[in-house]
Order: C-alpha cells, then structure tokens, then sequence
C-alpha cells in the first residue's frame, strides 16, 4: 500500500533526463506547469500530452512506476471532477432529479483531470530523475538572485533536501511500524471512519517520536562537521552546463511557444 | 498445529528496475515445540521469510501452509493467523505507543476481541512471565532502558498467547548482561509454554546454547537446515556466507588438530568443557 507513494523518490537508472543539469528540470517543470495554465483547448493538451510522453520515453522509468504514485491522488481528482461535473452553470446535457451535467462541465471536469495528471506526472518525471541533493544544488542556483533580497535561499534549499531525503526513509519506517501493530492484531484496512482513525494512533505514536529522534540526530551530525549555513561555502561538483542542455532549453521553449500558439492563438 | 513452506519464492519490488529476489525456493517445515535458530546475514531473506509465516507477506508464488490452510486462500483468518504465530520485530521503538507499560501490551488482546477482565489477566500473566517488575507497570515505555522495553515489546506478543513466537534478532543492541537475560527469557517461555520459538539472529554464538534445530538462509536460499552439530560441522562454508561457527567450535578443532583426543563437535561451553576434562582424565 505504501510502495504506492512516489512522490519525492528517486528512480535510480541511466538516460538523457537524468544526465540533464538540475536547473534544466526545474525549469522544465516550471514551464511545463505554466503551458498547462495557459493552454485553453484539446490541441494544446494533447502536445502537453505529447511533450510529457516523449519526457517520460526518454527518462527510462517504467510508466507503471510513475503511475503509481497516481493511486494517492485519486480521491481528490474524483472530488475536482464530481464538482466541475455538476456545478457549472452552461448548456444542459443530461438532467435527473436535481442534479444537471451541462456541456461546459463536462469540459471543465475533463480540463482538470487532465491538468491535474499532468501537473503531477510532470513533477514526479522530475523528482524521480534527479537526485535529492542535484535537486537543491539546482533549487539553490535557480533561485540564487534572490539572495539579494535577503532570502534565506540555502537554507530553504537545505530544508527542501532534507524532507526529501526523509521521504523514502519514513515511508520504510512507517511499512515496519505497520507491520509491528498489525503482528499485534491491529486492523488499519476495515472498521468505521472512527474506529479507523483511532487505529492510527499505534502507528502515529511510534512515527514521530522516531522522527524526532532522527531530526535530533541529523542536527547533531550537521553541527559535529561544523554546519553553518550557506555563507562561504564551496561545492565539490559546481553546476556546469553542457552542450545537452542548451539543447534541451531549445526543446522546452520550443514546446512551450508550440503549446502557447496552438493552445491560445490559433484554435480559440 | 504446524507451518509448511512450500516452493515459496518473494520478490522485492517486483516489474521496476529494483526488483530482487528476497526468497528462492524456500521449502521448510515447522513442527510443534521446537526452538529453532535462523540465521543469516543482514540481507540473507530472513526477516522477509519470518513475515511469511505469519502472512504480513505473502509470496510471489509457491506456498504457506498453517495446520494444512493456505495462507494465501482469500477467505483464511490472517487476524486469527496473527493472534496464534506471534512476531516481535527487531526494534521494540517500532510498537510502543501506549501511556504505559500495561496498556501497551493490553493492545495485543484487545485486538483479538477479548473481554476487558481477560486482556487485563493476560496481559499482567504476560509481563509477570517476560520478568517486568510491578514499579514499572505504569511507566511510560519511553522512559525504559533498552532491555525493559524489548521486555515489554515481548510481553505484548505473547499476551495474545501464539502457538509459535518468532523473535527478529531480540538481542540488537543490548550489552552481554542485557543479551544473556533476553536469551534466557526466551529459553524459559519456550520450555513453560511449551511453544514453537524461533530465534532470528546473525551471530552463531548467540543460538547455539539454545537452540535445537538452526536454519541458515543465504542469498533467498535456505544453506542449511539441521541439528548444531551438522550445521557447525560445515564451518568452513558458514565462513565462505559471512557467517561463523560459535567460537568453541574453533577451539575444539583446534584442539583436535593438535593431537588432543577430543570430539571437535561439542557446539557449547558445557559439551565442550566436558570434553576438555574428559580428555585430561584420559590423559
């Protein structure tokens, strides 16, 4: 059940995304998720569609891999669509007792279905090419102007790393804790709402006191090596670009001038 | 009453690029009373196979059989399979939760459904049995030291009172003091209550003493499975899996090599200080 979250995980191979500098990713996503606001038709989601299969194609992680972590978004696209469905005004298109599907519903519901798989299979190809500490080198470097505007970047960037680290390890240790109360009897799949969420609490307790142990001693590891932020610090593998991603910029603005003229001018 | 493994393969992560096998072809046999020893190194299967037994896994393909029912069967009792093979994980830190002591192991009982006046006698027969001293009763389980608290994580498992315990490495972590009273605890609820106990651990020299039967897993496959002194008999393979015979082993066959008229098979302290004397006096 837990193996289902894959958000945040990395998804260890070799291809071209995952070889791309970190910043190329993060904008990649950022652009991505903007043509997905900008686009107002079928034809501009479908080369978002296009554009995101290529990107997964050519990222080597199983599609199954990727939509797994699907499952945990379910209920609230079932919730976005359902309300979409039925409560916008518009042309009606089917009508019994006193619910209506209108025309305009029916598209808006689809419309944000498909932004929200979009938006989350966009950002997970990212996570799950990119390893948690490229991912804040990159983080830090893409936002580094702001450091002018006293905006404590690295430590964001830190704090950003090391909840990502954590994912994966709370997970295991949530599947143990599980595992151990379940050996005990406990039930966390049947039962009423209620009595369901008080099963939680056998496994809640153990969870975050072991977090809190773990956050105690990784602070003490940080401050043992002498950590103290940002300030003067230096890096071993500096963020260089290469020859693949200038290309891969050319490709993503490409796509997003493609998706803006298709999505917005030409079909309105 | 008895667990049977059949062809049972486990695979990891299965259809993704992580994908392992955590268990090859496991076939055992698990009959009543005995008091086993399974061994392995970190890595070997082992903690996938004892969650084989009592259904928190179920295999990729072959079987497990409890008192001839396939556990894999949608409609078999896995509560009911849970309550009678008892599983205390490695960290006892990964089920206390409760306020105290009591009513943490009180939460093994009351899952199963019992009357309140029945989980409160089980559970204060179980914490009377694993050694737990009265004064700590109402103690949070935080504030114990390690050994008290896998005394407690213990005592939770057998208030459901199982046919079959099984103990992942219950000795992790404690000194020699707290290991030898852990170990001895074990040996003693499995001679008053005459049940099935299996020992999880890496280390030879921990099982030895105790144990009647040892099942040495290596890579997903079972290396061995038999009575100490043929297991110990193949130390030179238990070197090659990463693992070693216990240390009088060592010295018994040393002994032997130099000429004393010892049997190099004594696998305890006491067979083999028997051994020694017995060897002098014919001297």
């Amino acid at each position: 059940m837990l193996r289902d979250i894959t958000l945040g995980q990395y998804y260890r191979t070799d291809s071209v995304i995952h070889r791309l500098d970190p910043r190329v990713k993060l904008v990649a996503t950022f652009v991505f998720i903007m043509s997905l606001f900008l686009v107002k038709n079928f034809w501009g989601y479908l080369i978002a569609g296009v554009f995101l299969a290529v990107c997964i194609k050519l990222s080597n992680v199983p599609p199954k891999f990727i939509f797994r972590g699907m499952k945990t978004i379910f209920f609230l696209l079932l919730l976005t669509m359902v309300f979409n469905l039925f409560l916008t005004p518009g042309k009606e298109l089917v009508s019994f007792w006193k619910f209506t599907i209108t025309y305009e519903g029916l598209k808006m519901a689809s419309m944000m279905a498909v932004r929200l798989v979009f938006l989350i299979t966009g950002s997970s190809i990212m996570t799950l090419t990119t390893t948690p500490n490229n991912l804040t080198d990159g983080m830090e470097s893409v936002l580094g102007p702001l450091k002018k505007l006293h905006v404590p970047v690295h430590e964001i960037s830190m704090m950003m790393s090391i909840a990502l680290r954590f994912i994966p390890i709370l997970l295991e240790e949530t599947d143990k804790i599980m595992k151990a109360q379940m050996a005990r009897g406990a039930d966390f799949e049947n039962g009423s709402l209620i009595n369901r969420a008080k099963s939680l609490v056998p496994l809640l307790v153990p969870l975050f006191i072991s977090a809190f142990r773990r956050a105690m001693d990784l602070a003490m590891a940080m401050e043992a090596r002498c950590y103290r932020g940002g300030d003067g610090r230096t890096k071993m593998k500096p963020l260089i670009y290469k020859k693949r991603d200038r290309i891969a910029y050319g490709v993503l603005y490409s796509y997003l001038l493609v998706a803006i003229v298709v999505g917005r001018i030409l079909f309105r | 009453m008895s667990l049977i493994l059949d062809h049972v393969n486990y695979i990891y992560d299965e259809d993704t690029a992580m994908a392992h096998a955590a268990l090859i072809d496991v076939n055992l046999q698990i009959p009543d009373g005995q008091f086993i020893g399974l061994i392995g190194h970190t890595g070997s299967g082992k903690s996938t196979l004892i969650q084989h037994l009592n259904g928190l896994e179920t295999p990729t393909s072959g079987s497990v059989y409890f008192n001839g029912k396939d556990i894999s069967d949608p409609d078999f009792n896995k509560k009911e399979l849970r309550s009678k093979v008892g599983l205390v994980f490695q960290y006892p830190e990964h089920q206390l939760f409760e306020t105290d002591c009591f009513k943490d192991v009180c939460f093994g009982p009351k899952n199963l459904g019992l009357p309140q006046k029945e989980v409160e006698l089980r559970a204060y027969e179980a914490l009377k049995m694993v050694g737990f001293d009265d004064e700590y009763f109402y103690q949070s389980p935080f504030e114990l030291s390690g050994g008290q608290k896998r005394r407690v994580a213990i005592a939770g498992v057998i208030a459901m009172k199982p046919d079959v315990l099984i103990l992942d490495e219950p000795t992790a972590g404690l000194d020699p003091k707290g290991r030898e009273d852990i170990l001895g605890l074990i040996k003693r609820l499995h001679d008053e209550m005459g049940i099935t106990v299996i020992l999880v651990s890496h280390s030879m020299d921990d099982v030895a003493d105790y144990v009647e039967r040892i099942i040495v897993m290596n890579k997903g496959r079972v290396a061995f499975d038999d009575i100490p002194v043929n297991v110990f008999a193949h130390y030179k393979e238990l070197e090659e899996i990463g693992l070693a015979a216990p240390q009088v082993t060592y010295v018994m066959q040393e002994l032997a090599k130099a000429g004393f008229p010892v049997d190099a098979k004594a696998t305890t302290m006491e067979q083999a200080k028997n051994e020694i004397l017995k060897a002098f006096g014919r001297c």
